[in-house]
């Protein structure tokens, strides 16, 4: 029987008082059907990438990644981590929106078929990447949106006539019901032969 | 009653130091060994290799084939794709929305596990080294393990941390005073001799206080006067490690308490360089002084840490450019610390230098290996950057430590935007190269 005595004595920072250590655990792990050992590494990166130690991470803490930090779309990832509004994610919020990027292959293996649809399905990667895009939630990337994305990745090394024709042309070539915005059933239709698996997927070692 | 007991103490009190006095810090002032230290390492090595036996026979299911150095491939897999093949296209358009999933797997890759901030925290080892600090899966394996373990504790922190504490003490206070009497003295050959003499013996002193067990090789290519030696850095205790073997001078910034007490009192007797606070942020007046020291050649040869900061001994990271625009002829030392034995690592966020002190003082020991390099000079027209790069590869090399170009002030420090704004010029050559972007303008579409 395993004795997990270290991580889940600092968990409780982060707990909400009604939960029981187990049930915590328990929890996560139905999330995303991983190892102990994967677990235990998660929350001691967690931990080592909270430097307030007070059991949740804030935007500064994931700036301080320079891998992440040089990313353009940096701001957006890190964004995506914190519910609307609030400024903190704790080890549950963190591991959440981790499970998007969980390979598809891993479903076959857990045990729960009849639950609701896991994050990491296709589509539900393809809705991962579309609110990256849609900052005002209305369900629709408008032009404005995917030009703040495209500025985001080159930064000011093309002109806004040239960003702003090539952000037409994307919209046009995708756009299906003339409405000048893409929906989220035009975005899947757009990316029907793209591989999302293989690119929106991390795959652990062990 | 307390009388005795008093005595009693003072006895005890006496005989421990006579001991440590003559088991220990004589034979080191002269440079000889009794062979002491070598049966504990004995002994040591014999105990860690039976309890790793022992935690692998006890672990419940099989343990997978671990990759022999689990820090250098990480805990993810990482698909070393560049730009270019990731975002290869599908059809001739300019832009795609699934674009964004390059910059997105990379950047939750670097939010599981990234290059640079895991250089900043203690390695993890293999198997467990009997140190309650390094326990990281936690397990109950056996009731052998857990005595051993205790025994492990009661021997560190009642035997051994007092023993390294008198040790401490008797090199430090015999340092500030020889160096003391010997800076009375006119400048001379005799003066040199002796203060060398006075660093080494202290050194050697407090080496055996670290239980430190130091392997140098090829002591041929060791630094020579009016050189400047660079070492990658690892804790503030690379200093003795090295001073061990060979007279240097120090070069650093003026500190207040203890330290300051002792930066005073050997610069009396050795040319050391000290900086005031204010002195270090003038880049020129520093390399200026250097320039100085380098250029008399009967002095000391200049010891400098090029990376600025303690990295963890896995990798080296950035050399500052500052030191290899002196001029001069630079050797090049490798250090690398074993880390089952002790962590010499100092992660200065977490600990204080007090408690780093002591955590070194309750380990096993401190083994290392020092590897003195072949000088190396820069070339003609060779800048102070690539320069510097050179010689950090020929110390990573040696050292069996990975490079990596960050830099270490990366530890406190915002990274720079010029970074960021090199992917974004990569990107939109890209999206120009593709898309073809002067057929826009002419109003043809490629399909």
């Amino acid at each position: 029987m395993l004795l997990v005595v270290y991580p889940l004595r600092s968990l409780r920072k982060g707990l909400c008082r009604r939960e029981t250590i187990w049930q915590y655990y328990i929890s996560i792990l139905n999330w995303w059907s991983v190892s102990h050992s994967q677990i235990t590494r998660l929350y001691s990166r967690f931990t080592s990438l909270d430097k307030g130690e007070n059991g949740t991470l804030s935007r500064e803490d994931f700036q301080r990644i320079p891998e992440l930090a040089i990313n353009p779309l940096g701001d957006r990832i890190i964004n995506a981590f914190f519910p609307e509004g609030e400024d903190q994610v704790n080890f549950r919020g963190f591991m959440r929106t981790l499970a998007h990027f969980r390979p598809i292959e891993d479903n076959e293996k857990s045990k729960d078929q009849n639950g609701p649809e896991p994050l990491n399905s296709r589509s539900n990667k393809l809705h991962f990447a579309f609110r990256l895009y849609d900052l005002d939630k209305d369900d629709k990337i408008s032009r404005d949106e995917l030009l703040q994305v495209l500025r985001m990745m080159v930064g000011v090394n093309i002109s806004d006539e040239q960003l702003g024709s090539i952000a037409d042309r994307t919209i046009q070539e995708a756009d299906q019901d003339g409405d000048s915005a893409i929906s989220f059933a035009e975005f899947v239709k757009v990316l029907e032969k793209v591989d999302v698996e293989q690119k929106m997927s991390i795959r652990f070692l062990h | 009653m307390e009388d005795v007991w008093v005595s009693v103490a003072a006895r005890v009190g006496a005989v421990w130091l006579a001991l440590v006095l003559g088991l220990i810090v004589l034979p080191s002032a002269l440079g000889v060994s009794l062979g002491i230290s070598e049966a504990y390492m004995w002994v040591l090595v014999k105990t860690l290799e039976w309890a790793t036996i022992r935690i692998e026979k006890g672990a419940k299911k099989p343990q997978p084939q671990m990759p022999k150095t689990p820090s250098a491939n990480g805990i993810i897999e990482r698909i070393e794709t560049s730009m270019e093949e990731e975002i290869a296209r599908l059809n001739e358009v300019n832009y795609e929305f699934s674009d964004i999933f390059y910059f997105c797997r990379k950047g939750f890759e670097a939010i599981v596990d990234d290059a640079v901030t895991q250089r900043f925290s203690s390695e993890e080892l293999l198997s467990w080294n009997l140190l309650t600090r390094t326990n990281v899966n936690f397990r109950y394996i056996s009731l052998r393990l857990t005595i051993v373990w205790v025994i492990g504790v009661v021997v560190r922190y009642c035997f051994l941390l007092p023993l390294r504490i008198t040790l401490a003490a008797i090199g430090i206070s015999s340092m500030i005073v020889g160096t003391t009497l010997v800076g009375q003295l006119p400048n001379s050959s005799v003066k040199n001799y002796l203060s060398e003499l006075v660093h080494l013996t202290c050194s050697r002193i407090l080496v055996r206080a670290l239980s430190g067990t130091i392997h140098y090789h090829n002591k041929e290519n060791r630094p020579k006067k009016g050189g400047i030696c660079v070492a990658n850095h690892t804790s503030p205790i690379d200093a003795i490690i090295l001073t061990n073997d060979g007279c240097y001078a120090m070069v650093g910034q003026v500190h207040g308490g203890l330290m300051g007490v002792i930066q005073r009192a050997t610069v009396k007797a050795c040319p050391h360089v000290w900086f005031e606070r204010s002195e270090i942020k003038d880049r020129h007046l520093v390399t200026k002084r250097l320039r100085e020291h380098v250029a008399d050649k009967s002095k000391l040869p200049i010891l400098i840490f090029p990376e600025g900061t303690c990295i963890n001994n896995t990798s080296v990271m950035m050399f500052k450019k500052g030191s290899f625009e002196i001029g001069g002829t630079i050797y090049p030392v490798a250090i690398k610390y074993d880390p089952q034995f002790g962590d010499a690592f100092w992660n200065s966020s977490k600990y204080n230098i007090v408690s780093y002190l002591l955590r070194i003082m309750t380990s096993w020991a401190i083994v290392c290996n020092v590897w003195y390099l072949p000088p190396m000079v820069r070339e003609e027209d060779e800048d102070a950057v690539h320069f510097a790069n050179r010689v950090r590869s020929a110390i990573a090399r040696q050292g069996g430590l990975t490079e990596l170009p960050w830099d270490g002030g990366l530890k406190r420090a915002k990274v720079k935007d010029t970074f960021r704004e090199e992917q974004q010029k990569n990107y939109s050559r890209m999206l120009v190269r593709n898309g073809s972007i002067g057929s826009l303008s002419a109003g043809t579409e490629s399909d």
